[in-house]
């Protein structure tokens, strides 16, 4: 086995470096912009095959460089941050075509975009740490490189909307910088291992358990745990493209990684069901679940329902992990990247109605099927995905949460399935109906497209390529190479029989 | 040239330079600005060499006149001293880069600033070398003369309010220092710190001198309750001045407070609980008065309060390791260094650019200065303790200190005071994100000055990143 220290740097520079340099250049260099963008991501999706292929050989890719006395920087390729760096990398190029047509024309450009790329190097450097501090380091920096894209409209309500989502993110980030400065005290490392570092050292369980809370909660605040979730609905004001990369990637995800490390490579599952503090976290996903799904129900903007239906979503990832059984890690991890896909592309569909008919409620939507068939296409399809009906990526990671749930006798995790997914529906059917089926009202809808294209194909192509995935990950889902495919070796580690 | 750069005495230069640029600019004040800008740019040079000696070969003794102590003068440079030096290079180019074109518009200020700055700057330099307890008094009390002659350079009447008071406060401090110095020398009859450190043996005529100076260094650092001179003073001030202040000589008198420290090292827990604790007050009550400011220099000034209550909270975590306590102090006083200067250079462009400084008038200042506005963000992450930046590796260290040792306290202080501080610095970034309806002017400002204060906090930043290497100078020089 050999080290290679440059490639994950390279990684971390392929959207850096390009975003560097899109800040100092001027609003009207679009091709230029537009070329660093699309490069960059498409040499993070190559240097990335380079590394898996690394991998798959036995190749260790690792960079350390001393950061605090006694600690390193640590960039690290492991199973587990493959699956999330591939994720932020294949979002990351959708959701730039998607920006690059949707911003059109519109100020400030240059900014946008510069901060745009910062976010996903935080990304992709959080989804490569190989350590709490390292891990922590870029939870910090997406906190700082989202708010100038959260507040990009330079409105009142984008600045108080900015104002409440730091206020959580930054009170998050001093729970988890206190939750890691206090294990590096009790333990004397911080290194993710296998099935976690913090068993058989004989600390005092009582304090082990408040470590994981004050863990938890820190990364629940990202993670948009019920109460901690206020902020996500709010910072609804950015741009599309932000909520979209928000939602599916970046931030609330960054949260869910979180907590998936902190439980199988800090603590290690099993010690974490042994310590009991699994079940709480259980209930607290369970009960996040419930509530986000309930409080979608009634909002009429599209975008607010759509992040309520993210808080619900993204704690399937948080259960899965917290039943604490192999198969629920399946199902939880594998929603990592499922969510992510569909809820991008429910994003996508939102931004277009708001962009090309200027829809922004449910209620305005009726009959817009007909005017806007491949957008509402997708929509559907992704939303069929979020209720969890097959033959949808959705309903794998469900199938999987339920069976996991039985297998640890668990019971109660089926009715929580069940509730959620009667829920959902109960949310998003009414819009795929009232899209295709009723009149369209709206004086609105009739301007769009007649004879031309619904939308700019800069903002037709994202949301069609990233459902088209859910579906087949849906329809292949046992085929080698597949997110469950690799979701299955990662979670035979991670347990340890 | 190695042989060069490891045989020079650079330890003399450091001060000689800027004091040589000082004279020649007070000599010829109609070239008082190439003077004193040339002057400015070598004496960094020289303290980058001087680093260089002492990360290469340790430690370095000049004895003035060749007399050495305990009958002549000694300079020592030592890790912590070197680190200062570099510290007062980097701030000072920064500075000096800005003020030039700062001040093209009123020669007669520059033709004073110039003078008073190099001969501030070599107080500074000697200040943190010097090895000899009467030789600190007589740094500290030029160092503070010319402080006070720079913020009275700005001529308006908030100004010279400020440093009327600025004097007094200043005055009081050097007496307090000298009566503790009388007291010394009467008790053990020396005035080399080496020496003194051997022949203190506590009680009382130890005592009631160190109480003397630590309150005297209180006085001049600006901690609480004893801060109240310090935002008129540091926000009246022209921008350059106000960046010197809070960046550099609030520093000094840290510095003579810790080299007293580590000389004598007081057993008493008390008085290390005492300036930790007026550390913590001073951190939560700067920095609410941070959050009440309306105008973003006196934001910054009191920010300056809350930041020094930080350094002292090194006092009482010491106990078990001394090493991260004190370097995490000293770290975050070198951050802080750099990250207050960025903001007032920062600071100063904005109130340039648009003729008044109302922070909910800052009206999309982002748009119009994103370099100024980016230097001042990057400096209040840094000051926040926000990752990856100097500041993160200081508080990081300091919240070790406290955790190792279940001091629950303090671990509250550090991370509620960094909460604090994230709150006002972006306070101010979410106005300069905003449009608004206040009034402005609109003039332009010199790229170079825009550069000069991102160059700074870009400094700030890096320091997050060479911590290893920079504490390691530390290495014999903490107790």
């Amino acid at each position: 086995m050999t080290v290679n220290a440059w490639l994950p740097l390279a990684i971390l520079a392929s959207s850096l470096i390009p975003g560097l340099i899109i800040f100092t250049l001027p609003e009207r260099a679009v091709a230029l912009r537009t070329t660093l963008n699309l490069g960059g991501a498409v040499v993070k999706i190559l240097l990335l095959v380079l590394m898996m292929v690394g991998v798959f050989h036995g190749v260790v890719f690792e960079v350390r460089i001393p950061l605090v006395p006694g600690l390193d920087f640590v960039l690290h390729a492991d199973a587990l941050s493959l699956l999330f760096v591939n994720l932020s990398a294949v979002l990351w190029l959708a959701t730039t075509v998607y920006a690059i047509g949707y911003l059109e024309g519109s100020p400030h450009r240059s900014r946008f975009f510069g901060y745009f790329s910062l976010c996903v190097t935080a990304t992709v450097g959080l989804a490569m740490a190989g350590n709490l501090l390292t891990f922590l380091v870029f939870y910090e920096a997406l906190t700082l490189t989202t708010y100038p894209l959260v507040v990009h409209r330079e409105t009142e309500v984008a600045r108080r909307a900015g104002r409440i989502y730091l206020a959580y993110t930054l009170l998050g980030g001093v729970l988890l910088l206190t939750g890691t400065v206090w294990l590096y005290a009790l333990t004397g490392t911080l290194e993710f291992v296998d099935r976690g570092f913090v068993s058989g050292l004989g600390i005092d369980p009582a304090v082990l358990r408040v470590v994981f809370a004050v863990l938890i909660l820190g990364v629940g605040v990202k993670a948009a745990l019920v109460p901690l979730h206020a902020w996500l609905p709010r910072a609804m004001v950015a741009p599309a493209p932000v909520s979209a990369l928000l939602h599916a990637v970046a931030v609330v995800k960054a949260g869910a990684f979180g907590i998936v490390r902190i439980v199988y490579d800090v603590f290690g599952v099993e010690y974490a069901a042994e310590l009991g503090v699994t079940l709480p976290l259980a209930v607290l996903a369970a009960f996040t679940i419930l509530y986000g799904s309930v409080r979608a129900l009634f909002q009429d903007n599209l975008k607010r329902r759509l992040a309520f239906s993210t808080v619900s979503q993204v704690s399937y990832i948080t259960l899965g992990v917290a039943i604490a059984g192999p198969i629920a890690t399946i199902g939880g991890l594998v929603h990592l990247v499922h969510q992510g896909f569909m809820k991008i592309t429910l994003f996508f569909c939102a931004g277009n109605y708001a962009e090309s008919a200027g829809l922004h409620q449910v209620s305005e939507l009726a009959g817009i099927g007909r005017r806007m068939p491949w957008t509402t296409a997708a929509f559907t399809l992704a939303a069929f995905g979020m209720i969890g009906m097959p033959p949808m990526a959705g309903f794998v990671s469900k199938w999987y949460l339920g069976l996991g749930g039985l297998e640890v006798g668990q019971d109660w995790v089926l009715l929580v399935l069940a509730g959620s997914s009667i829920l959902n529906a109960a949310y998003f059917l009414p819009i795929v109906r009232t899209a295709w089926f009723d009149e369209p009202s709206d004086e609105r809808i009739r301007s769009v497209g007649p004879g031309g294209l619904e939308s700019p194909l800069m903002l037709l192509l994202p949301p069609l390529a990233t459902v088209a995935a859910a579906l087949v990950w849906g329809l292949f889902a046992t085929m080698p190479g597949t997110p469950l495919d690799w979701v299955q070796f990662i979670a035979s580690r991670k347990y340890g029989e | 040239m190695q042989t060069f750069i490891v045989d020079t005495p650079w330890t003399i230069w450091v001060v000689a330079v800027p004091l040589i640029g000082a004279l020649l600019a007070f000599l010829w004040p109609r070239r008082a600005v190439a003077t004193g800008f040339a002057f400015g740019l070598a004496t960094a040079a020289v303290s980058l060499a001087l680093l260089w000696q002492v990360a290469a070969s340790g430690p370095r003794i000049y004895a003035m006149g060749g007399w050495g102590a305990p009958i002549g003068v000694d300079l020592h440079t030592d890790g912590l001293s070197a680190i200062m030096l570099t510290m007062a290079a980097v701030v000072g180019t920064a500075v000096s880069v800005y003020a030039r074109p700062y001040l093209a518009a009123t020669p007669d200020k520059a033709r004073g600033f110039w003078p008073l700055w190099l001969f501030l700057w070599a107080a500074l330099n000697a200040l943190f070398q010097t090895n000899d307890i009467f030789n600190l008094y007589v740094t500290l009390e030029l160092l503070g003369l010319s402080a006070v002659a720079l913020v009275a350079l700005a001529g308006s009447g908030p100004a010279l309010l400020g440093a009327m008071r600025y004097l007094l406060v200043s005055l009081c401090g050097s007496m307090a220092f000298l009566v503790g110095i009388a007291l010394l020398y009467r008790a053990y009859g020396t005035l080399d710190l080496t020496l003194l450190a051997a022949r203190a043996d506590g009680g009382l005529q130890l005592g009631i001198p160190l109480g003397a100076m630590v309150a005297g260094m209180l006085l001049k650092t600006g901690l609480f309750p004893f801060h109240v001179w310090l935002p008129p003073a540091h926000g009246s001030a022209r921008a350059p001045v106000s960046a010197l202040l809070s960046a550099l000589v609030v520093k000094a008198s840290f510095y003579v407070l810790l080299r007293l420290w580590f000389t004598f090292q007081p057993a008493d827990e008390g008085l290390a609980l005492l300036l930790g604790g007026l550390g913590a007050v001073a951190v939560f009550w700067g920095s609410f008065q941070a959050l009440r400011q309306r105008r973003l220099k006196l934001l910054v000034a009191y920010s300056t309060a809350a930041q020094l209550g930080y350094l002292f909270l090194a006092f009482p975590l010491a106990a078990s390791d001394p090493a991260l306590a004190w370097g995490g102090s000293i770290y975050l006083a070198v951050s802080h260094a750099c990250a207050k200067g960025a903001m007032f250079l920062a600071a100063g462009s904005i109130m340039t650019e648009q003729g008044h400084d109302d922070i909910d008038g800052l009206d999309r200042v982002v748009d119009r200065m994103p370099l100024t506005t980016a230097a001042f963000a990057l400096a209040g992450i840094s000051l926040a303790g926000l990752p990856p930046t100097g500041g993160f590796v200081g508080k990081w260290m300091l919240l070790q200190a406290a955790l190792e040792q279940g001091l629950w306290h303090w671990a509250l202080v550090i991370v509620g005071g960094g909460l604090l501080t994230a709150a006002y610095v972006f306070r101010v970034l979410g106005y300069a994100f905003t449009e608004s309806s206040h009034a402005r002017e609109e003039h332009a400002v010199p790229r170079t000055m825009e550069w000069a204060a991102l160059a700074l906090a870009l400094a700030a930043v890096s320091l997050g990143f060479i911590a290893p290497w920079a504490l390691s100078l530390l290495e014999g020089v903490l107790p």
